[in-house]
């Protein structure tokens, strides 16, 4: 009677599947006209699905007669728990594979070696949290299953009463607590040395503002300083609000590629104009977010010139990045640019070819702007000599 | 108290008579129920509902990440303007993003997963007749059910739902101009936010206050089955972390339409100078993680309270360190409140705070790993029944480890600077809440069925959804691991910009794959629910061989839950195969009295005249035997 009912059932809900299928092979119909397709057209898909559900459906069916002819039979069904129980093992030992092949192929593919100075120290970080996880990952998992596959039921055991161990779990959290500490008394002086950007001198200050979906990048001139900027300076001509009125800006220098030159200490500032993007410099380890109205900064040392990296990876067009790691709308995918690492020698001879932000135009909007403000320059100064 | 003593519950005493002589309509029945086991079911099949939704916009987003270049005319003809010409438009994907983690998150996890487990078991298991304000319990339900269709509801508004992702970080939601899912999508969020929030309060107060105040007699806080535990701690986190995040996102709505600055400062957008002044986006992070990350917790705890649970009554063993497993809940319970910052290191806030919140964060492992050892010494030497509800209770264990220890990666703020905001985050988040908190769920869902519905699963059919389900979440989940350890970025509608990441495609395509796989396999679940609910096989009292309350309650649901008395508690809830009795299980509500042969001298710690009787008793069999 449930058989008949069940059976009933399946054929309504394959009906109404059925249904669906032939609608949405209707709205399907568009693609078939597009030539070369691997996609057969939803219907087809469904269809298949169908067909998994009643395969798995008429095995149901068989293990349900095989069942009970076995115990027509007068011997014992199928013992499930076994089935699980042996399952279990072979899932333990496929995802302890698994999980090896995974690491060994997959993990092969991760970020080269650290191209900057502190980045060297969170890889050492990195690799000892990773052996200490991936001891603690297989055994936990081994014993998880293994247990599942030695205990699994039978009518003649009962299970062992062993409501609590004091010392047992004295131990185990203690040796947790233990292995934690150390982790965190590393990580945190790791972190503390990374993020320790007092301001050297022979710093090389760089400028890097976001924006939908943009980076622009700004670098000192020859007198090594980077201007004043304030979001109030905007004009269309002034993209970045820099601000004039500052000695310093004058020299600025607009650049499309993030040039660093190698074993220097850099020191980027990271300011946003409309919503939080983040300065992901992934193979130096540099992280930070761009947030308007708070600029923020990163101090790291590129080690490893592209060409060097090049060489190292065998990849002849490997290049540095830099990308927007802060969800800020539609373009985020795609806001990024060239980091190229370069000698001492070279980066002297590419800034000097960049062009400063303080351009013709500007000079002339300026200009007009200027006859009104110099005598308040003056009077500045008059007020800071005071 | 003696609980030695044999009680005589000879005259019943019909302190709920009001209960007995109403006559239920089909609407008080059935839509404004005040029944705890009717809102159960509510939300258990709204939050189904929402799941299977946000389950199909993972598979349309998973489908842009495996074929960003190929177009797919059917898009087109569901989705119109959201996926010209048959892709997916790049905001429309942030928003499918966003919403997916919204509904899984708030909607499924936390009012699914606490909403249904702690309506129906509070009561039954702690022996109270409802909760302690009905009404409130019913109210609660409903501001879920308004969110849901709020938030559902902003399919289908001109620019498309909220799309800033679920963390909604201003300024980019605070800001319309910034993307279309910044208009109007984002207002229905955040009204529906604040439905939602206020549903969760109305429910967990309502509890926090039933299991403080209504348990029967003899249920001491320490006769409570852990799921209890679990549940009651998650409404106290729920009740002291939510009401953070209204205050957050009330002031985005001022920024938003009232045009204040609390998040906002020196702003140009597409060329236009704002007026905004004086705010900090980062105010809103630590307001919104304030929430965020006890909310994580909210979603884990009531998993672990019912894993723990299934897995005693199947591995039919007590738990192993009962004390333990609830110091341990009361612990995370506690940390959970002062590590909110490590979403946060490299944000901009200051790091010396960053420190601060690694060593927290990192400390809070330490009871993390006391419950999955406990676990595992609690199958340790048991007789597993493997159930659909022990496989998905084990599969929790399995999750919880693997994503568990990638967060003493995540919460080292070191590492955490190139791991942030990469696929490496997705993979740890899903393993350790999405997949762990989803099988806690579908664990409870296969072991309270026959107390929610009255009818038995087909456990076959679970044992399909299962291990296809979990096979197919380590394979969408553990290579993502990888992807975020190449410097991958989380929330990019297509890797094709970067040549760089191009060797990745194929591991995308395999991933969607399995996650179609892993969505197929539950039309299983679906199947099975469904049916079950109409078809199942009646179901006996007590399937499942347990000692706790609920199974003492007739499977027939009355108002009321137990006519005449609600039963005394004499023990606490893990007595199984205790050395001395004939069955591998003794209730609850079995007294010490009736159990001679297998009480131990430990059941009787707190209570002196039960125990100088049970060592008089142990005399008189000695010495009975010598005389043998």
């Amino acid at each position: 009677m449930i058989n008949s009912k069940k059976i009933l059932s399946l054929f309504a809900a394959f009906m109404l599947l059925g249904t669906s299928a032939v609608m949405a092979q209707g709205t399907a119909a568009a693609p078939t006209e597009t030539p070369e397709q691997m996609w057969t057209g939803v219907g087809y898909y469904v269809l298949l699905v169908l067909l998994i559900c009643v395969v798995v459906a008429v095995i149901g069916k068989i293990l349900k007669v095989y069942d009970l002819t076995l115990q027509l039979q007068g011997k014992k069904g199928i013992n499930w728990n076994n089935v699980i129980g042996i399952i279990c093992i072979l899932f333990l030992i496929a995802g302890l594979y698994g999980a090896y092949w995974s690491l060994t192929v997959q993990g092969n593919m991760i970020l080269p070696e650290s191209a900057s100075e502190h980045g060297s120290k969170i890889d050492f970080m990195f690799w000892t949290t990773t052996v200490i996880t991936l001891i603690v990952f297989f055994i936990t998992q081994a014993l998880l299953f293994g247990f599942a596959f030695k205990y699994r039921g039978s009518d003649k055991r009962k299970g062992y009463y062993y409501p609590h161990n004091n010392t047992i779990e004295k131990i185990w959290t203690i040796i947790p607590a233990i292995v934690l500490t150390i982790l965190v008394v590393f990580g945190f002086f790791t972190w503390r040395t990374v993020t320790n950007t007092t301001e050297v001198k022979g710093d090389l200050n760089i400028d890097i503002t976001g924006h939908q979906f943009q980076f622009e990048l700004r670098y000192p001139g020859k007198d090594g300083k980077l201007g004043i900027v304030n979001y109030a300076n905007y004009t269309s001509s002034n993209i970045l609000g820099i601000d004039y009125k500052d000695r310093n800006s004058f020299d600025d220098l607009k650049a499309d590629t993030l040039v660093l030159p190698v074993n220097t200490s850099i020191r980027i500032n990271i300011h946003a104009q409309d919503v939080i993007h983040s300065v992901y410099l992934p193979h130096f380890r540099v992280q930070m977010n761009a947030v308007p109205g708070l600029p923020t900064f990163f101090k790291f040392t590129p080690t490893i010139t592209t060409e060097d990296m090049r060489h190292r990876l065998d990849k002849p067009d490997f290049e540095y990045l830099l990308l927007c790691n802060k969800i800020c709308g539609g373009g985020h995918y795609n806001m990024q640019k060239v980091v190229r690492v370069v000698t001492q020698a070279e980066y002297q001879d590419w800034i000097s070819r960049q062009k400063p932000y303080l351009t013709d135009k500007l000079k002339e909007e300026l200009h007009l702007a200027d006859a009104g403000q110099k005598k308040s320059v003056g009077q500045n100064r008059i007020a800071l000599n005071n | 108290m003696s609980t030695l003593a044999v009680h005589d519950h000879g005259i019943i005493s019909h302190d709920h008579d009001e209960h007995e002589h109403h006559y239920d309509t089909f609407i008080t029945k059935y839509v404004f129920s005040q029944d705890h086991k009717m809102i159960a079911k509510q939300f258990l099949i709204t939050g189904i509902t929402m799941a299977v939704i946000a389950m199909l916009l993972s598979i349309l987003f998973r489908i842009q990440l495996a074929y960003p270049e190929k177009t797919f005319p059917l898009l087109s003809t569901l989705l119109g303007r959201f996926a010209p010409g048959g892709r997916l438009s790049p905001e429309f994907y942030l928003s499918l993003v966003t919403i997916h983690g919204t509904i899984m998150v708030f909607f499924v996890l936390t009012a699914g997963l606490s909403g249904t487990f702690s309506n129906l078991l509070i009561p039954l298991q702690v022996g109270a007749r409802d909760m302690a304000s009905p009404f409130i319990n019913m109210l609660s339900y409903w501001f879920f059910f308004a969110a849901s269709v709020i938030m559902i509801s902003s399919f289908f508004v001109q620019k498309g739902p909220a799309g800033a992702g679920w963390t909604i970080y201003p300024p980019l939601s605070a800001l319309p101009k910034a993307m279309g899912g910044s208009e109007l999508g984002m207002t229905l969020w955040l009204i529906s936010m604040v439905c939602f929030i206020a549903s969760s309060l109305m429910g967990g107060i309502n509890y926090v206050s039933t299991v403080l105040n209504m348990r029967t007699k003899g249920m001491d806080l320490w006769k409570m089955p852990l799921s209890v535990w679990a549940f009651f701690l998650t409404a106290i986190l729920g009740v002291l972390s939510f009401p953070v995040l209204v205050a957050g996102v009330v002031l985005l709505i001022f920024d938003r339409s009232f045009g204040t600055s609390f998040y906002l400062s020196d702003i140009i957008l597409n060329g236009q100078k704002m007026t905004f002044e004086g705010g900090s986006p980062i105010l809103f992070q630590h307001l919104f993680w304030f929430l965020g990350h006890p909310e994580v917790y909210i979603v884990i705890m009531p998993a672990m309270g019912i894993s723990s649970e299934v897995i005693a009554v199947n591995s039919r063993k007590p738990i192993f360190g009962y004390h333990a497993m609830v110091y341990s809940l009361i612990g995370i319970t506690t940390l959970s409140f002062i590590v909110w910052g490590h979403h946060m290191f490299v944000t901009g806030m200051n790091p010396f705070l960053g420190g601060v919140f690694m060593i927290t964060t990192l400390i809070i492992a330490v009871p993390s790993a006391v419950k999955t050892f406990n676990w595992i010494a609690t199958m340790w030497r048991g007789n597993i029944r493997f159930t659909p509800a022990m496989l998905f209770a084990i599969g929790l264990v399995s999750f919880f480890i693997s994503g568990g220890l990638t967060g003493i990666f995540l919460g080292n703020a070191a590492l955490d600077i190139n791991l942030h905001d990469t696929y490496f985050v997705v993979a740890h988040f899903h393993l350790v809440m999405g997949s762990a908190a989803i099988f806690g769920m579908l664990a409870g869902v296969y072991h309270w069925f026959p107390k929610l519905f009255g009818k038995l699963m087909d456990e076959k059919l679970g044992y399909l959804h299962f291990w296809l389900t979990f096979i197919c979440a380590y394979l969408v989940f553990f290579p993502m691991h990888f992807m975020g350890l190449d410097g991958v970025p989380r929330r990019y509608y297509a890797m094709t910009e970067f040549p760089a990441f191009n060797r990745w495609l194929s591991v995308n395509t395999f991933i969607t794959w399995a996650a179609i796989t892993a969505a197929l396999a539950q039309l299983a679940f679906l199947y099975n629910f469904i049916h079950s609910i109409f078809w199942g096989k009646k179901s006996p009292q007590n399937p499942w061989n347990s000692t706790t309350l609920e199974w003492t309650a007739p499977i027939e649901h009355l108002h009321g839950n137990w006519p005449g008395e609600i039963p005394t508690v004499y023990r606490w809830p893990y007595d199984y195969s205790k050395p001395g009795h004939d069955t591998d299980f003794i209730l609850q509500t079995t007294p010490y009295s009736e159990t001679m042969s297998s009480n131990l001298p430990h059941d009787f710690e707190d209570n002196p005249a039960g125990l100088e009787h049970y060592n008089q008793w142990a005399k008189a069999q000695k010495s009975n035997e010598e005389v043998k």
